[in-house]
């Protein structure tokens, strides 16, 4: 499988040529400690295709997404520059966009954001002026018209060449409907899908055979989020709190199964077993490891079940 | 309607902590139907503060007064022979816009606003009110289903739900129904989401929304 190559994006290179691709995230710190970024990156360096940098997630404020991708590609990674529709209308966004590529950034990847509700300031005000599939459309007329929103044109070559992505969440509600919201994304020409953390593989499956029955697979990438449980605790705590994200009971079983200082490698476990599937799953062309403060976890995983840029011929 | 909810009893004894002589207009529009600021209301704000008064032993005389409707300027010229008895205080029982209509006709009083004026909705039973309009100026939620996604969905996304809906409630609270979750749902039961719905939403203009700046309609035939 091979495809067209329409920006200077490594992980579009990784991905259009067939090979599975592994991108890593990366969150900014809340404050303007640089070092945080570097240091986390040197974690994820030769191991993933490109980061994700996440925007003021959650809705706490953190240095901004921009800024910690332009630190990370200094150490020689690829940044993914998350952009939320929470905190920018359409003129900061175009703006953001102009800038980001100009210096540099290839990969954006667009989200509707987490309400303000969760965050440090949730008496502020939210913008929502477009929405994320709205926004991927904002980025397509960009890059492949060459126009601004207003209409306004940008000579050939000063278009902002973009590797447009988006994020997909099969576990959350109505089931039936996520499959076709992702042919929305895909409409409005998103490149490449990451999704949430995967704990429930027969729900993730059955979506992705409906998205494969669709076609979609064949004009969007398929990333499959995978995020290890750190423990009992933990996947109690995804279970029952976190709004949007499954985990079967066998998962929880499974945990409750081995001694607490056991339950780091169990969930590591777990976790290369879903690469290990994901791997032959068709629709999917790669791994999004979402490895939340925990990316010294990384190079462990990667060498594991030998993906990522180490591992290719 | 607009829906409000009176103010905090303590923010309300605040207002007058240092009058003697205050009136309280109530309003007989929309904020009667939803019980925050009819006759009935005024009635009971009356005699809270004047029991409440008589408690700190504080003097104070509370007048009541409901007009027919505070956005209109002919039953706000009605107070005027109230105004004239010279209150230290009117305590305004409508939506913001009456204490506001009363401020404009009566500059010289000190007007205060009783109630909180919390957004455009109806009653889902006697005593639960919910919101269904932001008033954006253009609506088209015969799109979705009937419902409306700049009112109801937290984030007002055009394209939803987002991936915070789960078990048909929003990411923001278990009490908050997902609307996108409702849309959706009425769209693949009524055969329409693979069709007519399955179209990518035009970005929303937001001209004719408070985004535009303050909003105003001039109807020339009715212009005298």
């Amino acid at each position: 499988m091979s495809r067209e190559v329409r920006t200077k994006s490594n992980l579009e290179k990784v991905l259009a040529s067939g090979q599975f691709a592994v991108t890593g995230e990366l969150g900014p710190p809340r404050s303007a400690a640089r070092d945080e970024v570097t240091e986390k990156a040197k974690h994820l360096l030769g191991n993933v295709d490109s980061v994700n940098i996440t925007d003021n997630q959650t809705a706490v404020v953190r240095m901004c997404s921009l800024s910690a991708a332009l630190i990370l590609q200094e150490t020689g990674l690829e940044a993914n520059m998350q952009m939320v529709c929470r905190d920018r209308n359409r003129i900061a966004m175009q703006s953001d966009i102009l800038g980001a590529a100009a210096m540099g950034i290839n990969n954006l990847l667009v989200l509707s954001g987490d309400h303000q509700k969760f965050g440090d300031h949730p008496e502020s005000k939210n913008v929502f002026d477009i929405d994320s599939i709205n926004l991927i459309k904002t980025v397509k007329m960009m890059r492949d018209d060459r126009r601004l929103l207003s209409g306004q044109e940008m000579a050939e070559g000063t278009e902002p060449r973009i590797f447009i992505g988006g994020a997909f969440n099969p576990f959350a509600d109505p089931e039936d409907y996520r499959v076709l919201r992702v042919a929305k994304k895909v409409e409005a020409g998103v490149d490449f899908l990451q999704s949430q953390c995967i704990y429930d593989m027969v729900r993730f499956k059955k979506f992705m055979s409906r998205a494969v029955d669709m076609g979609l697979h064949e004009k969007c990438y398929f990333m499959a989020g995978i995020t290890p449980l750190k423990g009992l605790g933990m996947a109690k705590y995804m279970k029952n709190n976190v709004p949007g994200i499954t985990v079967p009971d066998e998962m929880i079983e499974r945990m409750k199964g081995v001694p607490k200082d056991k339950q780091v490698d169990e969930g590591m476990k777990i976790a290369a077993e879903q690469i290990e599937e994901m791997r032959t799953l068709p629709g999917i062309a790669g791994v999004h490891l979402m490895f939340i403060e925990w990316e010294h976890m990384v190079p462990r995983m990667v060498d594991e079940v030998k993906i990522g840029p180490k591992y290719r011929k | 309607m607009i829906i409000a909810e009176r103010k905090p009893f303590d923010e309300l004894k605040s207002f007058i902590a240092d009058k003697k002589k205050v009136l309280i207009v109530g309003c007989r529009g929309c904020v009667t139907v939803c019980n925050a600021g009819g006759t009935k209301e005024v009635g009971i704000l009356a005699s809270e503060l004047r029991l409440d008064a008589a408690k700190d032993g504080r003097e104070l005389t509370v007048d009541e007064h409901t007009l027919e409707r505070q956005c209109d300027p002919e039953y706000i010229e009605e107070l005027l022979e109230l105004v004239e008895k010279n209150y230290d205080a009117i305590l305004s029982m409508a939506c913001s816009v009456g204490p506001q209509f009363v401020t404009a006709r009566y500059p010289a009083e000190d007007v205060y606003p009783a109630l909180n004026t919390c957004f455009m909705g109806g009653a889902l039973q006697h005593g639960i009110w919910v919101e269904r309009c932001q008033g954006c100026g253009n609506c088209i939620i015969h799109l979705f289903g009937g419902m409306c996604p700049v009112s109801r969905c937290a984030k007002s996304i055009q394209n939803g739900p987002c991936g915070g809906s789960a078990e048909g409630v929003c990411e923001i609270s278990k009490e908050v129904d997902c609307v996108w979750h409702l849309i959706a749902t009425k769209m693949m039961e009524t055969g329409q989401a693979e069709t007519t719905f399955a179209p990518v939403q035009p970005f929303k203009d937001w001209t004719t929304s408070r985004d535009g700046g303050p909003r105003k309609i001039v109807r020339e035939d009715l212009v005298k």
